[in-house]
């Protein structure tokens, strides 16, 4: 790890201004900058630690019903925050299946928002990344590329978004609240990300010293709370990425859909929402012929960048399965693995 | 030796009260309480930090590094290149026996695979040491490598430890070719890295010729040798402590590049040197089990019995070094067959030299081998357990000797009903959950032969009556500092309280390498004979001293208990050590052990433990995601010295089967060599989530011929049999038949 | 650079001058503190060896920077026994044979401590191999790991619930 300046500033409008200054970045819990920090992955010249930034810690319900989270908010508190849970579970479940304990009780609402991907090409390097190094190429295409990027990819760049929080964030449309030196904006989530494209390190549309201060959920988005889950498909029961993920809200009225949310994980450089299949599933009976219609529609542009076609086939059932979760209605409680298919299902969840 | 007779050994033997016992561990609470010091955790004074630089290529030269760069960074001390290493007493390509592995040691700038150190940096702190490896920028021209078992195959001369790499008996070919059913399946297994939680560490310091090492060894004296030799120091000028390992699974066995580096920077700076790997770098130069191609037939009669089989292993091994796993072998001992042959070869690749992985063969060879016997049984329609049972084997098959103990049946029945397996449906794709997920039980033989090495231990009785035993021994986790101290205190008759155990120190009377599951049997044996011993020249003392209510009982015998010599005979005459000693004015007594293999007994019997484990694997039929509902395991290894710390060792075993069938492969880039997944975070290993009800069943068997003591290994056996039992379940759960492993949830999406 | 920061380590509060930024909770424990319980398993967050309390809370010690901690509470492996009384959760991981090497021990340990406070477990024993997850054991001690896990919290609770009747 390079040395580098420890700047602690005192409030936002110092910290945007000192990490507005080339080389600099924010540091909050650290779970992910210095995992990279220490691999040579990253080497910023100067730290701004935001940790202590008052005001940024705080999960308010607004007059509407929205809710509002500070950037600081821990990742378990905003998981076990029982008025949050209560209107959005699927965020809740995401959220306690990613990482472990350890990690959710330091991991950041923000930090999780600008986590860098898990590419081991990116990570590695000696090796060719346009993300790390720009114009350098990219070696995961051609290399082992079994979890790579199925949607959104470019020839510049395969990798996908490790999140599960910003999953069924982007499924609810979340706002990111953002402040620079120009003051602040919203972003939806949804245009928060960019894909690769030739850029594949402009990963995001936050300008140079922009710092995320906070997620607003939309009080419509409460209106989903009844039928919702985020399901997540990993090599190992806890503690591993999501091979592929989704997060599936339903509105559902006398048995008929009518308004669905999708959003999936691990199959592009950005959390992707499916909005061809939200479409797909307005005013669809709740059925599993809706479901296979939408997860198709989920996939259509979908094509394989290395070794990872299953990952469309899977990606289907995924979505499918998280649809037909969703509509059996969210439990009661957490389950005791959130998000895993081994979590108890409804009869007839699982078809074949 | 007639009076002593509690110390004749064999089923009759009269065992105090500490063998057989589930103490809890000695060091228990040192562990609990974060007393317990690894290598690591020694900070002597004026200590420096030393980092390797692992090679980002697989095969070529480095043409520069910036060493004014890293010298430039606040902190650096220094930078050792092939340009300034010290110099050593000896080659370290030399290789004089096969547990000697080459190693480089900056003899010059030739890189063999990626993660061979380079350089080291040195610094007066961690963080200097590590931004200096990073500044040194290493520029290299590179080769092509090849990482793949398809290059250019070779019959190697042996396998593993010097093994013979072929074995055949009666003619395989014509038995298959008349065989009524033949199966005939390939199966590859990964490579995979040891990864024990405590990565590889070293604090080095030398005071004149003498050098005092902290490093964790899973052979004191081998190690202590090794250094010797490399450094041209007298042995009993180096000192090693290792009183805790954490982990060793057999990547601790010998020195390897790191340690020795480490050892190096200490010489060149003349200052305490502490080197500790990073976890990427356990994934390079410190052994791994190396990847196998394995092809088995098997040929059945029309009654299901085995008539012939083949096992042909292709594995990888280093281009600069000897080490082919010796998967092929586990058939040999496993099943009645008139026929058979084990053969090997191998194919050099651009890696670290591959070594021993806990049950190294024994684990690729039987996660293959028990597959195809679960394929044979099914094309004889025949239930997986029944086949086993009607191909038992009552000697073993490939030399037609009996067995020294062998209570396999016994592990199969305790296993299979404690399981509940007389239920399992044939055909596969029959069993679902209450959700609707699919359900298979498998089951796989579980074998590990009964090894015994030479080790010797030195027991003291003293004037207070307490008593000593010293063995330079090595607890990995295994329970050796509990398990040998009760051998300890039953051979000299005392309360475990009076025993004091000095062990995990190069200083001691080597009590040989803690590899090859031979550890307790070993070490116990010389520790129990060192005992006697002692108690033999304490029964001269009394029973030839008229002062003694022992006198004239040398005939009748006496037995050692509880720190008290006792008549046989009338266990109310006795006199305690304590006086014994006080009349005859010795301050101590002491005696001399050694535990070593009976080359009679080894002529005569094949010497196994033996176990069977039975799987319940769940399996989401759309997503393919697994999960291991239930293993039961049953072993039968002998002397059981410890059941707490034996039933850990078969759980952590199977939990390494389990690992094998679904976890375990290191990803190399086929372009760069470069391991692609070398941390926790993609090498997976099992979490506490993927393991449900587990149960250890540990079935009795009493082994007269194996060793005094009658004990067998217990190290290993659990990864054997687990592997293809997990496996075999997951076929019985989905039809789909996985031959390459770990079986990942894309080989379920149909 | 030099900073100094102020720590509370197992109840004791300390001044530590810091030389280096770089220097991570685990580091400064074990290398400059020699609290040398603490391990360091990947230095990675990805086996939870280095696993302490900080106020209150258990995290990766490795991937926290001191610097960034200033004021903080720390609890490690070193302060959990109270004069020389074992901590339940230390005597359950004994009586379960809950670690063979014990290498990745203390950092379960806090971890399970950790957990136990979290209260979100229950007695269910599928919630706590969930949420002990983030500390690997290559030994395999899982099931013990489990049951002692399980124990202590019963014993805990009924601690509490007698204190507070």
């Amino acid at each position: 790890m390079n040395r580098f300046d420890y700047i602690r500033p005192k409030n936002v409008a110092e910290a945007v201004a000192a990490a507005s200054e080339p080389g600099s970045a924010y540091l909050a819990a650290g779970t992910n900058l210095l995992d990279l920090m220490k691999g040579g992955v990253s080497r910023p010249e100067r730290l701004v630690d935001v940790t202590h930034l008052p005001g940024l810690d705080r999960i308010e319900t607004l007059a509407d019903g929205a809710m509002r989270i500070g950037a600081l908010v821990k990742n378990s508190e905003l998981a076990y925050d029982e008025a949050f849970s209560a209107r959005f579970p699927a965020v809740a479940e995401a959220l306690l299946s990613g990482a472990s304990a350890q990690l959710r009780n330091a991991a950041t609402v923000g930090g999780n928002l600008l986590q860098r991907t898990r590419c081991a090409y990116f990570y590695d390097t000696a090796s060719a990344c346009n993300k790390r190094a720009p114009g350098s190429g990219c070696d995961a295409i051609g290399g082992e590329n079994h979890g790579h990027a199925v949607l959104g990819w470019s020839e510049h760049c395969i990798a996908t978004h490790p999140s599960d929080f910003c999953v069924p964030l982007t499924a609810l449309g979340a706002i990111v609240k953002i402040e620079g030196k120009d003051g602040r904006r919203d972003v939806p989530i949804t245009d928060f990300y960019l894909l690769p494209g030739d850029t594949p390190d402009r990963e995001n549309v936050l300008s140079p010293g922009e710092m995320i201060v906070g997620v607003r959920l939309p009080a419509e988005a409460a209106g989903f709370a009844a039928n919702q889950r985020y399901l997540k498909v990993r090599e190992r029961t806890s503690y591993a990425f999501a091979v592929v993920s989704a997060a599936a809200a339903l509105r559902i009225e006398d048995g008929t859909i009518a308004e669905a949310r999708l959003a999936l994980g691990g199959v592009a450089a950005r959390p992707w929402r499916a909005i061809e299949a939200e479409a797909a599933l307005a005013g669809a009976p709740a059925s599993r012929a809706s479901f296979e219609k939408a997860a198709e529609a989920a996939f259509a542009d979908a094509r394989p960048s290395g070794d990872n076609a299953y990952k469309i086939a899977l990606g289907k059932r995924i979505v499918t399965r998280a649809l037909a979760m969703a509509a059996s209605g969210t439990p009661e409680v957490m389950p005791a693995l959130p998000a895993s298919p081994f979590a108890p299902l409804s009869e007839g969840v699982i078809h074949v | 030796m007639s009076e002593i007779a509690q110390l004749q050994p064999g089923p009759r033997m009269r065992h105090g009260s500490n063998i057989g016992q589930p103490l809890t561990r000695s060091e228990g609470r040192l562990k609990v309480t974060g007393g317990a010091t690894y290598a690591a955790d020694n900070h002597p004074d004026g200590l420096l930090h030393a980092v390797i630089v692992p090679a980002s290529i697989a095969r070529g030269r480095v043409v520069s590094l910036d060493v004014a760069a890293a010298k430039a960074h606040p902190g650096v001390v220094e930078v050792m290149t092939p340009e300034n290493r010290p110099p050593l007493a000896m080659d370290p390509y030399e290789k004089s026996n096969p547990l000697m592995f080459r190693m480089n040691l900056l003899k010059d700038d030739t890189v063999r695979y990626a993660g061979e150190p380079i350089a080291v940096v040195v610094a007066e702190t961690l963080e200097a040491a590590k931004e200096g490896a990073i500044l040194l920028a290493p520029r290299y021209e590179a080769e092509r490598p090849e990482v793949t078992l398809d290059g250019d195959v070779f019959k190697p001369q042996a396998v593993g430890p010097g093994m013979p790499a072929e074995a055949t008996k009666g003619d395989v070919e014509a038995a298959l070719a008349s065989a009524a059913k033949r199966v005939e399946a390939t199966y590859e297994t990964p490579p995979q890295y040891h990864n024990a939680m405590e990565p590889h560490a070293v604090v080095a310091r030398f005071d004149g010729d003498k050098l005092q090492l902290d490093m964790p060894t899973q052979g004191l004296a081998m190690s202590r040798m090794r250094i010797a030799g490399l450094f041209g120091l007298k042995p009993e000028n180096i000192h090693i402590r290792s009183p805790f390992l954490g982990g060793g699974f057999g990547s601790k066995g010998s020195v390897s590049s790191p340690e020795a580096l480490g050892i190096l920077a200490a010489k060149l700076t003349g200052r305490p040197v502490k080197l500790v790997l990073a976890r990427e770098e356990m994934f390079g130069s410190v052994g791994h089990r190396g990847q196998t191609r394995q092809t088995i037939k098997l040929g059945l009669d029309e009654t299901g019995a085995l008539t012939a089989f083949d096992h042909l292993t292709r594995a990888a091994t280093s281009r600069f070094d000897d080490f082919v796993e010796p998967a092929s072998g586990v058939g040999q001992a496993l099943y009645k067959v008139p026929a058979l042959h084990t053969s090997h070869e191998a194919v050099r690749i651009d890696t670290g030299t591959p070594s021993f992985m806990r049950a190294p063969g024994e684990a690729s060879g039987s996660i293959a081998f028990e597959s195809a016997i679960d394929e044979a049984a099914f094309a004889a329609g025949m239930d997986p357990l029944a086949f086993r049972l009607k191909n038992y084997a009552d000697v073993e098959p490939i030399s037609d000797k009996p067995f020294s103990s062998k209570a396999l049946k016994e592990c199969y029945r305790e296993g299979a009903e404690r399981f509940g397996w007389q239920d399992r449906p044939l055909e596969p794709r029959q069993m679902r959950d209450g959700s609707g997920r699919l359900l298979g039980w498998g089951m796989g033989t579980a074998i590990f032969p009964a090894l015994m090495f030479q080790g010797n231990a030195r027991a003291v009785i003293r004037r207070d009556g307490s008593g000593v035993m010293e063995a330079g021994g090595h607890d990995m986790g295994q329970g050796a500092w509990t398990a040998l101290a009760q051998i300890a205190a039953d051979g000299l008759g005392l309360p475990m309280e009076a025993l004091e155990f000095r062990s995990g120190t190069s200083d001691l009377p080597d009590a040989g390498v803690a590899g090859g599951s031979t550890h307790t049997a070993t070490a116990g044996n010389a520790i129990y004979s060192a005992g006697a011993a002692v108690i033999e020249k304490l029964t001269a003392l009394a029973v030839g001293d008229e002062r003694s209510p022992l006198f004239g009982a040398g005939n009748v015998g006496v037995i050692a208990r509880d720190g008290r010599l006792i008549r046989q005979d009338d266990e109310g005459v006795g006199e305690s050590y304590a006086d014994i000693l006080e009349r005859a004015d010795l301050d101590e007594i002491e005696g001399s052990g050694q535990g070593a293999g009976d080359p009679s007994a080894q002529e005569a019997y094949a010497m196994y433990a033996h176990g069977a484990v039975f799987a319940e694997v769940a399996v989401d039929p759309d997503l393919g995601q697994m999960r291991v509902n239930r293993l039961v395991g049953a072993f039968a290894a002998g002397r059981v010295i410890n059941p707490r710390m034996v039933e850990s060792q078969y759980l952590g075993g199977m939990i390494w089967g389990l690992s094998f069938a679904l976890h375990e492969k290191a990803v190399h880039d086929r372009r760069s060599g470069r391991i692609m997944n070398a941390n926790f975070g993609e090498y997976h290993v099992p979490v506490n989530a993927d393991l449900q009800g587990m149960e250890a069943i540990l079935v009795a068997e009493d082994d007269p011929h194996v060793n005094p003591l009658g004990i067998k290994g217990v190290g290993e056996i659990g990864i054997t049999g687990t592997g293809a039992a997990i496996a075999n379940a997951v076929w019985h759960a989905t039809g789909i038949r996985v031959r390459r492993f770990p079986i990942g949830l894309a080989d379920l999406l149909g | 650079m030099n900073l100094t920061i102020s720590l509370t380590i197992n109840g004791e509060p300390r001044s530590i001058d810091l030389d280096d930024p770089r220097v991570t909770l685990l580091d400064l424990l074990r290398e400059r503190l020699h609290l040398t319980g603490t391990k360091k398993g990947c230095d990675r967050g990805q086996c939870g060896a280095c696993t302490i309390l900080v106020d209150g809370q258990r995290i990766n010690s490795c991937l926290a920077l001191a610097v960034s901690h200033d004021g903080a509470d720390i609890r490690t492996i070193e302060g959990l026994a109270e004069n020389g009384q074992l901590h339940p959760v230390q005597e359950a991981f004994i009586a379960h044979d809950g670690f063979q090497c014990g290498y990745c021990t203390p950092g379960q340990i806090m971890s399970a401590v950790g957990l136990i406070a979290e209260g979100h477990a229950g007695d269910d024993p599928e919630r706590v191999r969930e949420l002990m997850s983030g500390n690997l054991c290559r030994c395999g001690a899982y099931r013990g790991i489990t049951e002692a896990v399980l124990e202590a919290e019963a014993k805990l609770s009924e601690r509490d619930r007698s204190a507070a009747a």
